[in-house]
């Protein structure tokens, strides 16, 4: 059997993306920039794009630029809002501590450069609480960014009581959608969101592509100077072809938002109820505010990458937050977050599903988890010294 | 995965060794739960020969793969050669690991050094301290 279970990481492109794709590079490979009929009609695939991307999150066109992913859209929201704060002597940023390395980065350059950052803490449900955004916002905060979904535990974040709270307090609200848009319900208006980032290939588009949304008013600073390209702020000449796919899935997955949760959600829960019978393990965030296709469990005693190792030789792709798969000697700082003890961190294993999975395929990874955590187990002399007694088990 | 050698995946598949070994003369731990590598080696000498070892490994697929790697190069050799196991022997007998993955060969020397000097402790064995210098410290140190 064969399970691609990192839709997380990324999805497969959908083919309706591939096909429009295809189109605009045969047909409308133009430079819109140009004044010629070739580039004007590459010019109006790309406003054409930009309107549907804006009917689907609520806003207008204008306030939409394209960028090359999420990674770029969260830097420039964040550094744009830096920036006008910093005009009015506003120097403090309140955050998460479990934001995406995109956000949690930029604002450590920021700190470089004299700015206050607080990171609100994260109950171990892995949702924040709005009063802990309430409280952390002062006289002199010029953003506050509170992602929309978490990438690893798949925790929702109550985003529109936080935009109102920002709102009230007239603070910036960034919001980094990147795993929500496309798989759960996202309106830039209803939801009170001033600056919002999205990412194509996390919705079945294809990567390198995404976009950032900014509320008109909010000046946005350029982190690629050079041509005109996006009312200035952008530069570089516009890859539609990407851009149109991008939307096309975008549509695509907002249509099906409601379908593919019902499908989805009675399989997580089934996966989490199965994995939950195997003895000192737990579920990663809260069971019910999580996307729909996210499951995360923690089992005590093994480590993560061999135990994504020995999965992948058994058909099942997933992914893990140990140290040794992040390529640093930390484990995921989500985990640690949310109050996992290092060890737990380890053996943590992350599923992500697509909507097409199917029942035979949840119960072959769950027997399967469970027949390879109890082999390493079977090998580790830590979860030996929790049998024997000479360590306490956390869970 | 293309991340490590045919060599590295073939002892993470299959690792030699794998146990404990109830009557063993030396035993040696190192590592910890908090970094995520934890590795304990049994031995059973017999006129200063290796003749049985086995491990038991908490930790990523290099650190099983250099535990299972280790434990064959020192499986009837004497203790003196043992001794001289260094991390690099290890690697290189997996045919490479990555970089950041080293540690994990490291590990595996100190795993065998420390049940060594189990050995001699309990044995009332004169020993060259030096050989074992830092190596408490060593471990204590290796991921922070
Ligand atoms: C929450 C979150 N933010 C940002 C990113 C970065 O997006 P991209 O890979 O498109 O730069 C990701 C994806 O890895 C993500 O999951
Ligand atoms: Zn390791």
């Amino acid at each position: 059997m064969y399970i691609y279970a990192d839709n997380a990481a990324t999805t497969k492109t959908s083919e309706a993306a591939i096909r429009a794709m295809t189109k605009v590079m045969e047909e409308t490979w133009g430079n819109p920039s140009s004044l010629h009929s070739t580039g004007q009609r590459a010019k109006e695939v790309l406003e054409g794009a930009r309107e549907k991307a804006a009917a689907l999150l609520g806003c207008e066109p204008r306030e939409i630029t394209f960028t090359s992913g999420g990674s770029e859209a969260d830097n420039m929201a964040i550094v744009s809002a830096a920036k006008n704060g910093a005009r009015k002597n506003k120097k403090h940023i309140v955050s998460t501590a479990f934001e995406h390395h995109a956000v949690l980065h930029t604002l450590k350059k920021l700190e470089k450069e004299g700015f206050e950052v607080t990171y609100v803490e994260v109950p171990e449900n892995g949702v924040v609480t709005v009063e802990s955004i309430r409280d952390a916002i002062r006289e002199d905060t010029c953003l506050v960014t509170v992602m929309f979904a978490n990438n690893e535990i798949g925790t929702l974040q109550p985003i529109a009581e936080i935009g109102a709270v920002c709102r009230e307090k007239k603070v910036p609200f960034h919001t980094d959608a990147v795993q929500a848009v496309g798989h759960v319900y996202v309106n830039v208006k209803e939801q009170n969101i001033d600056m919002l980032s999205l990412s194509a290939h996390k919705f079945h588009g294809p990567r390198g592509i995404g976009l950032l949304y900014a509320k008109r008013g909010i000046i946005l600073s350029n982190l690629i100077e050079g041509g005109a390209q996006e009312r200035g702020k952008r530069a570089g000449t516009e890859d539609i072809a990407s851009i149109v796919g991008m939307v096309t899935a975008m549509e695509e997955a907002v249509r099906t938002i409601d379908e593919h949760a019902a499908l989805l959600i009675p399989k997580r829960d089934r996966l989490i109820a199965g994995l939950s019978k195997i003895p000192h393990s737990t579920l990663n965030g809260d069971p019910e505010k999580r996307l729909p296709g996210n499951v995360n469990m923690s089992f005590e005693g093994v480590e993560g990458e061999s135990l994504l190792l020995l999965l992948d030789d058994r058909g099942i792709e997933a992914s893990s937050g140990s140290a040794c798969t992040s390529g640093s000697l930390d484990p995921s700082h989500v985990l640690l977050a949310i109050g996992r003890p290092h060890e737990v961190a380890h053996g943590s294993l992350r599923l992500t599903f697509d909507a097409d999975v199917t029942d035979e395929q949840i119960d072959y990874v769950i027997k399967n988890v469970g027949e390879v955590v109890e082999y390493l187990r079977n090998m580790s002399p830590l979860w030996f010294a929790k049998v024997e007694g000479r360590k306490e088990f956390y869970l | 995965m293309a991340l490590y050698s045919d060599k590295v995946m073939d002892h993470f598949r299959h690792p030699r060794n794998v146990g404990k070994i109830e009557d063993a003369d030396a035993v040696g731990e190192v590592g910890n739960a908090v970094c995520g590598d934890i590795m304990k080696i049994y031995l059973k000498i017999e006129n200063d020969i290796i003749t049985d070892v086995k491990f038991e490994t908490f930790g990523c697929g290099s650190a099983i793969a250099s535990s299972s790697m280790a434990t064959e190069l020192i499986k009837g050799r004497p203790v003196s050669e043992a001794l001289e196991l260094s991390n690099k022997a290890v690697a290189e007998a997996l045919d490479g690991l990555p970089a950041h993955k080293m540690h994990c060969s490291v590990l595996a020397e100190e795993a065998i050094k420390k049940a060594l000097l189990d050995y001699y402790t309990k044995n009332n064995i004169p020993y060259d301290e030096s050989i074992f210098a830092g190596l408490d410290e060593e471990i204590e140190s290796h991921h922070d």
